[in-house]
């Protein structure tokens, strides 16, 4: 038994580190991030189904309501729930996200978050890592949205190129508001001013957004907001890529290009903040 | 060869200076113990040796690495068991262990062995499955020694590794960590309040008190340097620090196990 691991070739530091080697470990410790999450959810999925509930109370009852008023134009040919559809699967996954920070702050009440940075995993490995795990929180969403849709009559795009574009802006979406949600638990720290502050943006980020009326019937000021809004590029690209006879206002490029933008810059600011939650 | 040294290492949080001026070395294989009342700064330095803290000055190298300028090569030759529960209640023993391995880059081939080895070193192969929330107090600190030792640093930093155990469960832990010492050649890094932890555990202590190092010797030492030969080590601790040890802990003390508890459900 005396010293039977001295010998074994294992420790950590003593391993080679070339640029392959530290690639494929950047993205196996994202991918155990991820894990970690997923895993969780297997564990108690229940949380999944309730938020499953909310986006269909909004496809079944508000998309039905303003279905049949006609009080909302949708700019263009669509049906308001058609329209509806989209802005609807965009806000649950706005939602999952932008709650990410109170778990995070749970894990620094712990001293989870402390251990993690410690550990060789770079910091941006562990932000992109929470950053998936919500993307993929968001597929669930989707599955969830597309079923109603589909049970509602919306007419869906099946073909595969648009699914995995659906997919794609969900990823990114979810990526974006879940690292946002990350700067502000580094900020805040606490879990009731989390809460204060996750509420006072939601419903912003929300109605300064085209989820639920085009921007064409906004104020000025408000165009101004959705524009800079990542949640508008998210519905827009969706519109597009999920109902028939929808289509993007600012290109399907554009779209992507504002999502990836806007991840990339939060997801840099978080990993620079990051570390303060272990101080 | 020392493996960690500090040289003036300090730290300061706005007016109050947490760490002033520390002066450590740690040579290989030695279970090394910082003691101090609470606010000591104990974990202060801790946490700047596992580079999650920048210093305000003065410098420290863990491993050969300097904590600064490698942080990267410092986190990779150390295990860390914070003060604070650190293990996820909502996965399985294994799970916690599993995601950890990865993080650490243990490769897939050694993963399982590394990942069995460890849970049978803290004695958890029977509950690597269940619920680490249904764990006990002990168990969850025998698990979180499996975490730190799973990649076979070589450093291990241990803040306060038995507050909050029962007398028993702390045996145990004592245990573990001798043989890490023993047995893995680790060198171990701990801070504690309980005299007789640091009498029973460390080959070297450092007495600290207000951010400074008041006394550092074996406990033998210590007790040798006081006027009275029969000293108790704890009449030593009273001696460099002017902190009577209450063993019922205090309210900073009570309430952080209580919160600690309360976490788990
Ligand atoms: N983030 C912080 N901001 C301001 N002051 C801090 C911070 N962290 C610690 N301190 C202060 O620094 C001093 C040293 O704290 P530290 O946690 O290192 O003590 P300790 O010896 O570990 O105590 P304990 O035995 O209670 O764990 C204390 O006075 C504490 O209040
Ligand atoms: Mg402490």
């Amino acid at each position: 038994m005396k010293s039977r691991e001295l010998d074994a070739p294992s420790r950590a530091a003593d391993r080679a580190a070339g640029p392959q080697n530290q690639g494929a470990a950047f993205v196996r410790q994202c991918l155990a991030l991820t894990e970690m999450e997923m895993r969780k959810l297997r564990h108690d999925p229940t949380e999944l189904v309730t938020r499953a509930l909310q986006p269909m109370l909004w496809l079944a009852v508000f998309g039905e309501v303003f279905s049949r008023v006609r009080a909302i134009p949708t700019g263009g040919s669509l049906r308001y729930l058609d329209f509806l559809a989209p802005g609807v699967l965009a806000q649950s996954v706005l939602f999952i996200g932008i709650f990410y920070g109170i778990a995070v702050i749970w894990e620094r009440d712990l001293g989870i978050v402390h251990k993690l940075l410690a550990s060789p995993a770079p910091r941006v490995s562990l932000v992109l890592g929470k950053a998936l795990s919500g993307g993929v929180r968001g597929l669930t969403q989707g599955f969830a949205v597309y079923l109603l849709a589909w049970i509602l009559g919306v007419g869906i795009k099946w073909g595969p190129g648009d699914l995995a574009g659906v997919a794609l802006a969900i990823l990114l979406g979810a990526a974006a508001f879940s690292t946002l949600s990350l700067i502000i638990a580094c900020i805040v720290r606490t879990r009731e001013r989390f809460m204060g502050i996750g509420q006072l943006l939601t419903m912003p980020l929300f109605f300064a957004s085209n989820a639920i009326y085009p921007i064409s019937i906004m104020p000025g000021w408000l165009r101004v907001l959705a524009r800079l809004n990542p949640l508008t590029y998210e519905v827009d690209a969706m519109r597009a890529l999920m109902v028939r006879g929808g289509s993007t206002i600012f290109g399907m490029g554009f779209d992507f290009a504002m999502l990836l933008v806007s991840s990339v810059v939060l997801a840099a600011i978080a990993s620079r903040l990051y570390p303060n939650l272990a101080r | 060869m020392n493996i960690l040294e500090t040289h003036a290492l300090t730290r300061r949080y706005g007016d109050l200076t947490a760490v002033d001026g520390v002066d450590l070395s740690v040579s290989q294989g030695e279970i090394f113990g910082l003691l101090g009342p609470n606010g000591a700064g104990k974990t202060t330095v801790i946490k700047m040796l596992t580079t999650l803290l920048p210093p305000s000055g003065g410098r420290a190298v863990v491993a050969g690495f300097d904590i600064q300028r490698q942080p990267s090569r410092v986190r990779q030759s150390i295990g860390y068991v914070p003060q604070l529960v650190s293990v996820d209640g909502t996965l399985t023993g294994y799970e916690n262990l599993l995601i950890f391995a990865k993080l650490y880059g243990v490769p897939r081939s050694e993963r399982q062995a590394r990942i069995s080895s460890s849970l049978e070193f803290v004695g958890l192969q029977d509950a690597a499955n269940r619920m680490v929330r249904g764990y006990s107090g002990g168990m969850m600190r025998r698990l979180e020694i499996a975490l730190a030792m799973l990649h076979l640093p070589k450093v291990l930093f241990l803040d306060e590794p038995t507050v909050g155990l029962d007398p028993l469960a702390r045996q145990l832990v004592w245990q573990h960590i001798n043989s890490l010492a023993g047995e893995f050649r680790m060198t171990v890094f701990l801070t504690t309040h309980f005299m007789e932890e640091a009498d029973h555990l460390c080959d070297r202590v450092a007495i600290m008190n207000l951010g400074r190092v008041a006394a550092l010797g074996q406990p033998d030492e210590l007790r040798a340097s006081m006027a009275k030969p029969e000293a108790t080590l704890d009449e030593v601790f009273a001696h460099f620090t002017g902190h009577q040890l209450d063993n019922g802990g205090d309210f900073r003390e009570i309430s952080r196990a209580r919160r600690a508890i309360a976490r788990r459900g």
